[in-house]
């Protein structure tokens, strides 16, 4: 049985995203959708693998918007569901979002946002609670792992009561932290889908479901958020811990709960700091606030990137200053904590006893200068492609064919493993100069191939994974052929949305609940837009090469080509090599050769190493993953594949 | 049921490379804790925070509240390292005079040293520096037991069980084999175990 199917009052260990996964169950959810992008796969994943035994139906969609398409759709049937996404995915289905939000819901329905500050597996650190206010939809934030279990379970109902969709965000030290959460009943009872539409405009259960007429509606939305306001007053997920009269109150949600728990400790300050951790934080609750705003007159408010929480708590707290007196605040805007990054205990605990004059015991100083003598001679670790990746071998066929092409090309690169190719220069060979949203490699490249009529004449390309080409790159395609922008534009097709954990995309014969689908097809999608289209294995440079270098040359069109291996953690090929990968030690001849290193120095890969005793090469056995390609780059053969026989 | 209580959280930090294994040892540890009877936070990254870079999985164990899932700087109890450079890496941020420290003897190059841009330290400088600073240390060579059973990712489950001998975590072979029974195939279950019995024999 699946751990998210433990039974009733159980003590189990979950992940932040399983919590909201059994809290959704607990709520009888029907339908979940989601598009993957970490930290929050594992909402959509953990509920595909009990959809069958739940009876549920869970898709991964093509794209946010789409993913919140269908959950509203069950929504309007009077079915439970929630759609899944990371903070950048709001940006993404907030054309629909607003237009949701003002036609109402019926059937309970959430928006499950997995935000990444500190960008820890992103490229950007973006927010989502500004959607919240924006959109005017209740935003909820559990602050640990029982509270994002029963605060989702709780914001389906809460969805209902208002006739509309409500919004829970997490963050990656909730997503991906685990902790013990004890289970409540998984309901019995199934609801049916029916969607009625025939009565009057204004009625939210029977009439259409549509944003007109604006005003009308508009208002009504914001009748039912003083509804959700006194409903957030009254919440037990809020609560105050801390003296009666304490001399700093601190505000604050999410994990930043348990950073501020652990910083109060850490200083010993239990008896002078209250904590105010607020689960429901957007609209505040006015009651509850004004109660502990009187409680002192100094301010704390503790959150993550943007000031979003501090913006708001401020608005209240001067509107009702006659009553609770002028506070001084610590928070973003006078530089107690940064607008920038994740915070932890320490960071907390600084700003904390910086205000309260109050030092932390500190580590003795002999220890402290051993430790720090010692982290000087740690080299860092840059991330990079792994053994294996087909990456690699793409961007060294990318490099190769715009360094033979002579005229400076350039690669506009786009979100994927292969986003590392802008990050370091470890991996991507100089090629990748721009980095932006899903899709925009495309985009942009559309728009530089605009420029040589204004001296910009080189030639441009542009990257993107197999899922990231039906996620938003067939627009900017189109728009490339339609305008008959001069691009090269190369798909690399690693069989699978390799980054988050291989979940399928349309191109993939499968679905999220491993139902044989029909796959679309990118070459025939691309043939049909009319683009030039070639397809090959980035493992076979030679081949590789010169289709690249062809296409460089052919000016004026749009052409593709597709970059199909798979990825090397890939369930069908991880821990299988094709190759026994060796270096012939009598054919090296190390610094010798004139090659100046080209396997270790240039081609870094983790499992091609250098020996600094023999002064060769050596692949490590453990880590290499016997792709085979170091031995195509060797000037002297001196890397040597065997094919491995099929296991027996 | 609870077996054993500590007064004080202890704080526990696995680290590695990506793709040793990270994310597995610390769940298997947990959940066997949490088995035991003790409230345990993880905090961990992964997705693209793992591809060919550090990687690291804090542990809370505290015999009653959830914790936060960054251990502060200096707070360590325990520290293992699949990977030697790592572990003296978390040392330096996490150690302090107490901590003890296992740790797995196997280099993994980073791309830096593999170019010859950066150089890494010797066995000798690293076993120094565990010595100076930390209360106790240990250094298995479990790659090697791991290639000898077939797969040297199977190093991860000869750390646990070295870890189970030394004392420092309240766990043995009885509550690991527990675990796996409910987690792994009857194949696996075998390696792994034999990987456990492995890691606790080097542990004198």
């Amino acid at each position: 049985m699946s751990k998210l199917l433990s039974p009733d009052r159980s003590t189990v260990l979950f992940l932040g995203n399983e919590a909201i996964a059994r809290g959704a169950l607990e709520a009888g959810i029907e339908v979940a959708t989601g598009y993957p992008g970490t930290p929050s796969s594992e909402v959509i994943e953990s509920l595909a693998g009990v959809a069958r035994e739940r009876n549920l139906y869970v898709e991964w969609s093509v794209i946010e918007k789409v993913a919140l398409e269908v959950a509203a759709a069950a929504s309007f049937a009077g079915l439970r569901s929630m759609a899944v996404m990371k903070q950048n995915g709001v940006n993404v289905a907030s054309d629909f979002l607003l237009h949701l939000t003002a036609s109402g819901t019926r059937g309970g329905v959430v928006l499950v946002s997995c935000e990444d500050p500190g960008a820890l597996s992103s490229v950007n650190e973006g927010e989502s609670r500004y959607f919240a206010s924006m959109m005017e939809m209740p935003l909820l934030e559990p602050t640990d792992f029982q509270d994002a279990k029963d605060i989702t379970k709780w914001a389906f109902e809460l969805s209902e009561a208002i006739g509309n969709v409500v919004m829970l965000r997490s963050v990656t030290r909730m997503s991906h932290a685990s902790g013990n959460v004890t289970c409540g009943k998984l309901p019995t009872k199934r609801r049916n889908a029916a969607f009625e539409y025939d009565g009057p405009v204004m009625d939210s259960q029977t009439g259409p479901m549509i944003s007109t007429p604006v005003m009308a509606k508009h208002l009504l939305r914001q009748q039912k958020l003083k509804d959700v306001q006194r409903m957030f007053d009254n919440s037990p997920f809020n609560r105050y811990t801390g003296p009666a009269k304490p001399d700093l109150l601190i505000i604050t949600s999410s994990a930043c709960f348990l950073y501020s728990c652990e910083a109060v400790e850490m200083l010993g300050l239990q008896k002078r700091v209250g904590i105010l951790k607020l689960a429901t934080t957007w609209p505040l609750p006015p009651n509850l606030l004004e109660k502990y705003l009187r409680k002192a007159k100094t301010i704390l408010i503790v959150e993550e990137v943007m000031a979003f929480l501090e913006e708001n708590v401020k608005v209240l707290a001067s509107g009702i200053a006659g009553r609770v007196g002028v506070k001084t605040f610590f928070g973003k805007y006078n530089g107690a904590l940064p607008f920038a990054g994740e915070l932890n205990p320490d960071i907390v605990a600084d700003a904390l006893g910086k205000i309260l004059k109050v030092k932390r015991k500190s580590l003795p100083a002999d220890y402290q200068t051993d430790v720090q003598k010692t982290a000087a001679l740690i080299p860092v670790r840059e991330q990079t492609f792994c053994a294996g990746c087909p990456h690699r071998a793409s961007f060294w066929n990318i490099h190769n064919a715009i360094a033979l092409d002579g005229r400076k090309g350039f690669v506009c690169g786009d979100i994927g493993c292969y986003s590392m190719a802008a990050l370091s220069p470890a991996t991507g060979y100089h090629t990748m100069p721009t980095l932006h949203s899903m899709g925009s490699g495309t985009g942009l490249a559309s728009g530089f191939a605009q420029l040589s009529r204004f001296g910009l004449d080189k030639p441009i390309l542009a990257v993107c994974g197999d899922s990231t080409f039906y996620h938003a790159v067939i627009p900017a395609l189109i728009n490339a052929q339609h305008n008959r922008a001069d691009i090269t534009f190369i798909v690399l097709d690693n069989a699978g949305t390799a980054m988050t954990g291989f979940q399928p995309h349309p191109g993939l014969a499968v679905s999220a609940l491993k139902d044989v689908v029909p796959a679309v097809d990118i070459a025939a999608i691309c043939k049909a837009i009319g683009a030039k289209v070639a397809v090959s294995d980035p493992f076979d440079l030679a081949s590789t090469s010169r289709i690249l270098t062809s296409f460089l040359a052919d000016k004026g069109s749009l052409k593709v080509l597709i970059l199909r291996q798979a990825c090397a953690l890939s369930p069908e090929k991880k821990g299988k090599k094709a190759f026994d990968v060796k270096v012939d030690e009598s054919l090296c001849i190390g610094e010798a050769c004139g090659c100046n290193r080209l396997c270790t120095r240039i081609f870094r890969c983790p499992a091609l190493t250098w020996d600094r005793d023999t002064k060769k090469a050596v692949v490590d056995e453990v880590i290499c993953a016997g792709c085979g390609v170091c031995a195509s780059i060797c000037p002297q053969q001196a890397i040597v594949k065997t094919e491995v026989s099929a296991p027996g | 049921m609870k077996e054993k209580t500590f007064i004080k959280t202890r704080n526990v930090i696995l680290t590695g490379v990506g793709g040793q294994g990270n994310v597995m040892a610390s769940r298997t540890l947990a959940h066997m804790l949490v088995d035991a009877g003790y409230v345990v936070t993880i905090g961990e990254t992964f997705g693209m925070s793992q591809r060919g870079g550090s990687v690291m999985s804090h542990l809370r164990i505290s015999h009653d509240s959830v914790k936060s899932p960054q251990i502060p700087r200096g707070g360590a109890d325990v520290i293992v390292g699949l990977e030697p450079l790592e572990a003296l890496r978390v040392l330096t941020v996490y150690g302090n005079p107490q901590v003890c420290v296992l740790y797995n003897s196997r280099p993994v190059y980073p791309i830096g040293v593999i170019t010859g841009e950066l150089s890494y330290p010797s066995g000798e400088t690293i076993r120094d520096a565990f010595e100076r600073l930390s209360a106790a240390c240990w250094e298995i060579d479990a790659t090697s037991v791991g290639l000898r059973l077939g797969n040297p990712v199977l190093s991860n489950i000869v750390m646990i069980g070295a870890l189970s001998k030394t004392g420092l975590l309240p766990f043995d072979r009885r509550r690991f084999e527990k675990e796996i029974k409910k987690t792994l195939s009857a194949g696996k279950y075998k390696v792994n175990l034999k990987a456990f019995d492995a890691g606790a024999d080097m542990i004198k």
